[in-house]
Formats: C-alpha cells, sequence, structure tokens
C-alpha cells in the first residue's frame, strides 16, 4: 500500500486531537448524493413518505454522513489512500429541514490507539443538533 | 417469521464487473463536498503515487449496495425490504479503488440474528479487481424492524 500520509506516526500520541469540521447537509446536497450514489429512497427527499414511515422530517443517508465524517481524517493525512479501516454504526438520523440552511454535522475526532506497523486508531464523535448520530466511528490509518 | 439461519454462510455469484470512472469519481466526490485533487487530478494522484486518480472511502458502498440486492432480494431468504434500515457499515481497504478498476463483488451472508423482534442480518461484500486481487471488504449490516404489534 502507498504511504504518503504527511503525518508521521512518531508524532502523535494517544489523545492527539485531529483539526475538527463541520460540514451542512442541505435537502440538494442530498439530492445531489442520492445521483452520485445511486441510492434513491425517498425517505432522503421526500418528506410525505418520511413523515409516513414515522420520521420527523427528511433524513440524510446514512452513507453521507458517513463520507463527511471521514474527511476529518482524510484532511489530516493529505492521503485518503492512508485509511486502512472505517466504520460507523448508525444510531441516529440527521434530520434535514425543508430550508436554506439543512442541518450541520459537527466532527470531532483523536487518536485512540497506536497500533503496530505505524499504524493508529483514530475515533471519531459526530454530531448533529446536539446528538450523536453515528456510534463506534472508528478508522484504521496508515501513517509515516 | 424469523429468518432461516441455514441461510448463514451462504455466498452468491460474483457480480459482473464494474468499471470505476473518473467522472464517477468526481461526482461522487463533489456530491460529498471533498475536494482532495487526488480524487479528480490524475497529476496530484501521480505525486501521491497512485497511478490514477483514486476514490473517496465509502465510494466502494456503491457497489456493494448494489450488489446485496442480491441478498435482500432473494425470494428464498424472504426479507421485507420495506421494513430494513442500515445498522453498521464498515470497510477494509487493500488498496484504493481507482479509476480503470474493473471490479467484481461476491456477497456472503456472515451472521443472522434476532434481537427483540428485529432481524439482524450482516452481509460481506468482497470486491476484487481484474487480477483477482483483493481491493476492499465491505461489512453491512441491515436490521429488519418488528412488524408494528409484535
Amino acid at each position: 500500500m502507498t504511504v504518503a500520509a504527511r503525518i508521521s506516526y512518531d508524532e502523535v500520541e494517544v489523545g492527539t486531537e485531529l483539526p475538527g469540521q463541520q460540514f451542512p447537509v442541505t435537502r440538494a446536497a442530498l439530492v445531489r448524493y442520492a445521483g452520485a450514489s445511486g441510492d434513491f429512497n425517498p425517505i432522503h427527499w421526500n418528506e410525505r413518505v418520511a413523515k409516513e414511515v414515522g420520521l420527523p422530517d427528511v433524513i440524510a443517508h446514512g452513507m453521507f454522513t458517513m463520507a463527511e465524517a471521514v474527511r476529518v481524517v482524510t484532511d489530516w493525512t493529505g492521503d485518503p489512500g492512508a485509511v486502512v479501516e472505517y466504520g460507523v454504526r448508525f444510531t441516529k438520523p440527521v434530520v434535514v429541514p425543508d430550508d436554506d440552511k439543512g442541518a450541520t454535522v459537527e466532527v470531532s475526532a483523536k487518536v485512540a490507539q497506536k497500533l503496530d506497523d505505524r499504524r493508529v486508531r483514530v475515533d471519531l464523535t459526530v454530531v448533529s443538533a446536539g446528538v450523536r448520530v453515528l456510534g463506534m466511528a472508528r478508522a484504521v490509518v496508515q501513517l509515516s | 417469521m424469523p429468518l432461516d439461519q441455514s441461510f448463514v454462510g451462504r455466498s452468491y455469484p460474483p457480480t459482473r464487473p464494474y468499471e470505476v470512472g473518473r467522472e464517477k469519481i468526481r461526482e461522487f466526490a463533489e456530491a460529498v463536498g471533498d475536494t482532495n485533487p487526488v480524487y479528480t487530478d490524475v497529476e496530484a494522484a501521480r505525486a501521491q503515487g497512485y497511478p490514477e486518480v483514486i476514490a473517496p472511502p465509502t465510494f466502494a458502498f456503491i457497489l456493494t449496495y448494489q450488489a446485496a440486492d442480491q441478498v435482500v432480494n432473494d425470494p428464498e431468504l424472504g426479507l421485507d425490504y420495506s421494513r430494513v434500515v442500515h445498522g453498521d457499515q464498515k470497510f477494509v481497504y487493500s488498496r484504493p479503488l481507482r479509476a480503470g478498476d474493473r471490479l467484481t463483488v461476491t456477497s456472503h451472508i456472515d451472521s443472522i440474528k434476532s434481537l427483540a423482534g428485529n432481524e439482524v442480518l450482516a452481509v460481506r461484500g468482497e470486491v476484487y479487481d481484474e487480477d483477482g486481487q483483493h481491493v476492499v471488504t465491505g461489512h453491512t449490516v441491515l436490521v429488519a424492524r418488528a412488524p408494528e404489534g409484535e
């Protein structure tokens, strides 16, 4: 595997914080993601259908939130190929109102464990409207 | 009705090859708002040591999700897809996906559990390139919620 990560294993410790980020989630972004990903489930763009199945409103694709969250890791390493494992649990939906502002997903992350072969485990905290929307959000990252 | 435990260990035939395109990668990167040039600029990708532009980490779900159709629509398994939500997702990479890859996915049922009336189905999608080399494994947990009133 190519290792072009700009972060050195020797520079980080357990507890090292990655730069956090906030990501806007609008209805328009969800429509665009539906097209790009091929996931056209109407709960991600149709309020009537979302409410019929008991949701408060349209919700973001879990995979959209997963894609946003890992940017905190890939922007840190510079090389997205340094991510060797990435997993999440979809614990709560990101509810996206029909206005120009939409929702916000806030992501923070820190090094949780130093592993063999110059790899680290990064744990992510992903929150929207004060609620953790992803659980067990972890990436294993190859550092240089 | 609980899902049949005898489906645990079942494998499905490999999908037809999916060719990863530069413009599809660009479309996906723009959809998630990611401006890292290794997704869109071949020179930037080469500077990082890749022969071609690479795809964002979760791009692989496009392939594994399509492949899992074989499982969720298997009439013998009898999953009620209208009640299914995505519970967990994990990827384990041998290398990033890149433009020009022709990839096949083989889906496997790893486990079936009943938890509080919900059916929890773990599907694994193994993604290989044209040379038969492993690229990524997608682990998807699908939860079929219990019908109302049960």
